[in-house]
């Protein structure tokens, strides 16, 4: 999302003979390599120099049994010339490995689509499995798609006979096959690939040259295709991008690498306290590579171990960090209250899922912003900042490591399981150009007698850092309330009292630390403000784009600095005349503004684990102009056609 | 990194200006004061020892040491003291809990610190009673304890403390109790252990469990308690009556038996000689029955394996060898491209 702001609509392949940006979703069975195959398709992409944005979407089991709809993998890409912000609302072209893949996802396809189906894999007993009573080739029931069809197993095998492959080895090529058409439709050069699959099996060159045969076969049949059938070769224009160094990044890599820089630029060596809960694990996964950077990983035992191990070594003087999903998250609230109570720097990194209990796992919501913001015992105020993007996720990552050591308070940074896993490109950032926030610690007594007040604030109500190991500094803290300065237990009216003011008045003092809210889009003040946070940024962003061309009087404001709120934030609302709220939850956010403006915030909901979609915002910016009153907002119902399909019956 | 060598101290340097607030004749104040008394003989630096604690009477213990000290949550001080250590392994790390929060909230957390064998000293205070809450029964209340949760008295079985961590892979297993005066060489020996040093206290709670433990710890009972000592025979007895008795392996049924030495000559009665490195030995001691046999005391099992910490050390230096800290570099992995400053395409590796 480094680009150049254009503000355009977006045309896709149904709308225009040259589009400028095209949804490709790859789908099959988990054990087919969709998500490798995206992976790989992503790349290749982003070397070409389009943008993009990805949306995986595979099946919370491991490995599903073969050919079921449930097992079924997918993965979604949206690529092209102009600003890329979300995954796409519908494909234009969907690769069905098997009847399972083209059942759950065809439905989602643009009518006038195209679908890439290997016929080698639609016999009796997989279209059983998929409940296709007959052949959907031969039924009439894909009459409003585009189908080429054809035996992509067959054509995989005889591609790598030459390297005497096993029979179920050699089908295992047949995603690299399919990588080599669509890398042939798209006008992609396959040398990084066939680089990478070098690199990937160098072990194993016999492999590494079936794969790079099936990639070169599919890619030639393209070719031989052209002529015949409906496939085209599209060619999407690199996108107009600021000038720099570009990577592609995931929003867990850009979490990884936030908080490294965070803890670099803090002064500080980090400890990672975690425990694997999908989708967060893949923090901890990255951070474990990084110990060269005074990163010290720990797997504990369970969730709390894992914030209170990282609580200690705060404590010790490092950097503590934890992260989770909501479940974990909910487990770790007492020791967030410890955090608060004995001020020491935290980062709390919650993936959001959908929920409650154990929810939806492998798919996005919202809905932990009140657990976020509210919910611990106590009275316990704690910063609370969310990430928009895979990109915005480095940001903020450092950003929370400068609160949390700038305060003396744990930080919640939010992101979800769409962030964490999608990948966009990114503008390398240039270490030298952060502003370093380094932290000290006390390392003198610091009263006139002589002793040590581990409680005494400064003029931001922040107390001292202090290291056990330093000579002449022994002190106790404790989640007992205390007294003033000494920290000694003191739990009298009068103390609780004033030590309840502080720490609130303390945290909401992070507000005049942060950037004053802006207008993302548009102009301060209007008819109709749509305000967002988190991973609906890209929906909402293109669906006020679009009303925008439309001649209609929208913005886009999208909060990072969910608690406390940006100082200006109330006064700017004020200034529109309607507020609407477009959150995957039933309207969390929305309280949140109400309960701190007294705006009359409008909510828009969704929380059927898809994300929205750009023409569901659209049609309920829509309402704000079609002169019907009171029906603006409410719930988006739920979309059949989108993806996940219910089908998929992921759990 | 932290000046280690050891100082000189006395008791007095180890207490705080805040007023003891356990109840009158606890026998937590005997145990604060074993090991006030402790750390001096130890050459413990005040700056560098820290002393975690989770919920309940015993928990409060950090608060009248003359050290670092954080009084943390229910349950959970073994994982505070984890990244504690991990963040710094030259502070001397001292975790104290009782048989609530260390066998009953916190045993997970119990378990694991003593799996990773991370280095520390782990006092856990046995009163057999919830003493904080008022006087609940705990997961080492003997069946039959009556309380407030339990009016007619408790039923399910009891956890035994030091079975529970020989299980979950202890490499040292002590016991003792407050007003012994062995408490203090226990403690020693358990700081001198490198690792988890796990120590059984059985403590007197005074108003909701009292004098529960009178059998082998009063006056007179000498003769029901077995101090364990490394290659010395298993013997306990009145040696003023003259009635010695000895433990010995029955080898018919792989067990423990009492023997009863004759003139001192323990060879001929079959008293096993105590061995610290000998688990199998230590799992037998700590779960004979309390009645036909002694309590088992002391060092029971003290056999020392490389530390967590230790471990996540050289890992670190195995992993970081030849490398640098380069954030730029970090940050460019993998697979870039360059957009110029023209807007032109370039690709590149």
């Amino acid at each position: 999302m480094a680009t150049i702001p254009a503000d355009q609509d977006i045309a896709t392949v149904a709308e225009t003979e040259t589009p400028e940006a095209v949804v490709v979703r790859f789908a099959g069975d988990s054990g087919d390599g969709m998500q490798l195959t995206g992976g790989q398709f992503t790349l290749s992409t982003a070397l070409a120099g389009n943008d993009l944005s990805t949306f995986p979407d595979f099946p919370a089991e491991i490995r599903a049994p073969q050919g079921t709809l449930f097992g079924v993998s997918a993965f979604q890409i949206n690529f092209g010339s102009s600003e890329i912000t979300t995954a796409g609302d519908a494909p234009d072209v969907l690769v069905a490995m098997n009847p399972a893949a083209l059942k759950t996802n065809v439905q989602a396809l643009k009518p006038g689509g195209l679908i890439i189906a290997d016929t080698g894999e639609f016999n009796k007993r997989n279209m059983e499995k998929a409940k296709y009573e007959a052949s959907p080739f031969e039924d009439g029931s894909l009459a409003k798609w585009e189908v080429m069809a054809f035996d992509i197993s067959a054509l995989t095998l005889e591609a790598v006979k030459p390297f005497g492959l096993g029979n179920k080895e050699a089908l295992r090529c047949k995603n690299m096959w399919t990588l080599g058409l669509a890398l042939w439709m798209f006008d992609r050069d396959r040398q990084p690939l066939i680089d990478w699959l070098n690199g990937k099996f160098a072990k194993n060159p016999v492999l590494a040259q079936a794969n790079i045969a099936a990639l070169n076969a599919g890619h030639a049949y393209g070719e031989t295709a052209e002529v015949a059938g409906p496939l085209k070769k599209l060619h999407l224009d690199p996108v107009p991008s600021a000038p720099g160094l570009y990577r592609t990044v995931t929003g867990a890599e850009a979490i990884s690498l936030g908080l490294v820089a965070g803890a670099q630029l803090a002064d500080l060596p980090m400890f990672f306290g975690g425990y694997p809960i999908t989708p967060a694990s893949a923090i901890l996964h990255n951070l474990v590579r990084m110990k060269e950077f005074g990163v010290t990983t720990f797997q504990a035992e369970d969730e709390i171990a894992a914030i209170c191990s990282a609580i200690g070594a705060s404590y010790a003087g490092q950097l503590g960090v934890t992260s989770s999903s909501g479940p974990g998250i909910a487990l770790k609230g007492e020791a967030m209250g410890l955090a608060i109570m004995t001020e020491l720097p935290l980062v709390i990194v919650n993936s959001q899922r959908g929920g409650p209990s154990t929810g939806l796992p492998t798919k996005t919501e919202q809905s932990d912003l009140y657990q976020a913001v509210y919910g611990r015992n106590g009275d316990a105020p704690m910063p609370v900042i969310a990430t928009r993007s895979p990109s915005d996720a480095f940001e903020c990552a450092i950003e929370a490591v400068r609160i949390a050591t700038e305060y003396m308070t744990p930080v919640m940074l939010l992101t979800d399981g769409y962030i964490a896993n999608a990948s966009e490109p990114w503008k390398v950032p240039d270490p030298a150009t952060f502003t370093p926030f380094p932290k000290t610690f006390l390392e003198e007594t610091n009263n006139a007698e002589g002793r040590v007040l581990p409680f005494k604030r400064d003029d931001k109500g922040v107390r001292p850092w202090i290291k056990p190991g330093t000579p002449g500094l022994m002190h106790r803290i404790g989640g007992i309330e205390k007294a003033l300065d000494s920290g000694n237990i003191d739990y009298s009216p009068a103390v609780h009292q004033s030590q309840t003011d502080a720490r609130m008045a303390k945290v909401d003092g992070v507000a005049a630390s942060i950037p004053a809210q802006e207008v993302t889009l548009g102009e301060a003040s209007g008819k109709l403000a749509v305000v967002g946070w988190g991973s609906t940024y890209g929906p909402i962003h293109q669906a006020v784009r679009r009303a925008r061309r439309k001649g209609l009087d929208v913005h886009h404001i999208h909060v990072r600095h969910i608690w406390p709120l940006p100082a200006n934030l109330g006064e700017l609302l004020a200034s529109y005349e309607n507020v609407l709220v477009p959150e995957m939850n039933t309207g969390q956010f929305k309280t949140v503004l109400r309960d701190q403006f007294l705006v009359d915030a409008v909510p828009l909901n969704k929380v059927s684990g898809q994300p929205f979609a750009i023409a569901e915002i659209e049609a309920a910016i829509a309402k704000f102009f079609d002169s019907v009153p009171g029906n603006e907002g409410g719930e988006v119902l739920v979309n059949e056609g989108q993806l996940p399909s219910p089908e998929a019956h992921n759990d | 990194m932290n000046d280690m060598t050891p100082i000189q101290t006395t008791l007095k340097d180890w207490e705080t200006d805040q007023e003891v607030r356990w109840c009158p004749g606890c026998g937590d104040y005997a145990i604060l004061k074993a090991v006030q008394r402790t750390l001096p003989v130890i050459g413990a630096h005040p700056a560098n020892t820290v002393f975690v604690s989770g919920i309940g009477c015993s928990s409060r213990f950090p608060y009248y040491v003359e050290s670092y000290g954080f009084h943390t949550i229910h349950g959970r001080a073994p994982a505070f003291a984890t990244g504690i250590k991990l963040a710094n392994p030259d502070l001397d790390v001292w975790i104290v809990t009782g048989d609530g929060d260390g066998m009953s909230i916190g045993g997970n957390h119990t378990m694991h610190v003593l799996r990773r064998n991370l280095d520390c000293q782990i006092l856990l205070f046995n009163n057999e009673i919830y003493g904080l809450t008022k006087g609940q029964y705990s997961p080492t209340s003997r069946p039959g304890t009556t309380s407030p949760t339990t009016p007619l008295g408790s039923y399910d079985r009891p956890a035994s403390p030091c079975a529970f961590a020989l299980g979950s892979g202890a490499r040292f297993i002590a016991r003792a109790f407050d007003v012994s005066k062995e408490l203090s060489n226990t403690l020693i020996a358990a700081h001198a252990h490198k690792g988890a040093a796990f120590v059984e206290i059985f403590q007197n709670c005074i108003v909701y469990n009292k004098d529960r433990f009178d059998d082998f710890t009063t006056k007179g009972t000498d003769d029901k308690q077995l101090w364990c000592k490394h290659g010395e025979p298993l013997l306990f007895g009145n040696a003023k009556t003259g009635s010695i008795k000895g433990l010995a392996l029955d080898l018919d049924t792989l067990s423990l038996k009492v023997v009863d030495v004759i003139d001192g000559d323990w060879q001929a009665a079959g008293v096993a000689v105590h061995n610290v490195r000998n688990r199998g030995m230590a799992h037998m001691l700590v779960e004979m029955p309390f009645g036909p046999f002694p309590m088992a005391l002391g060092v029971i099992y003290d056999d020392p394996a490389p530390t967590f910490e230790g471990s996540v050390a050289l890992e670190r230096q195995q992993a970081t060898a030849g490398k640098t800290a380069d954030l730029g570099k970090l940050l460019s992995k993998g697979q870039t491209w360059t957009v110029e400053p023209e807007a032109a395409h370039g690709l590149m590796d």
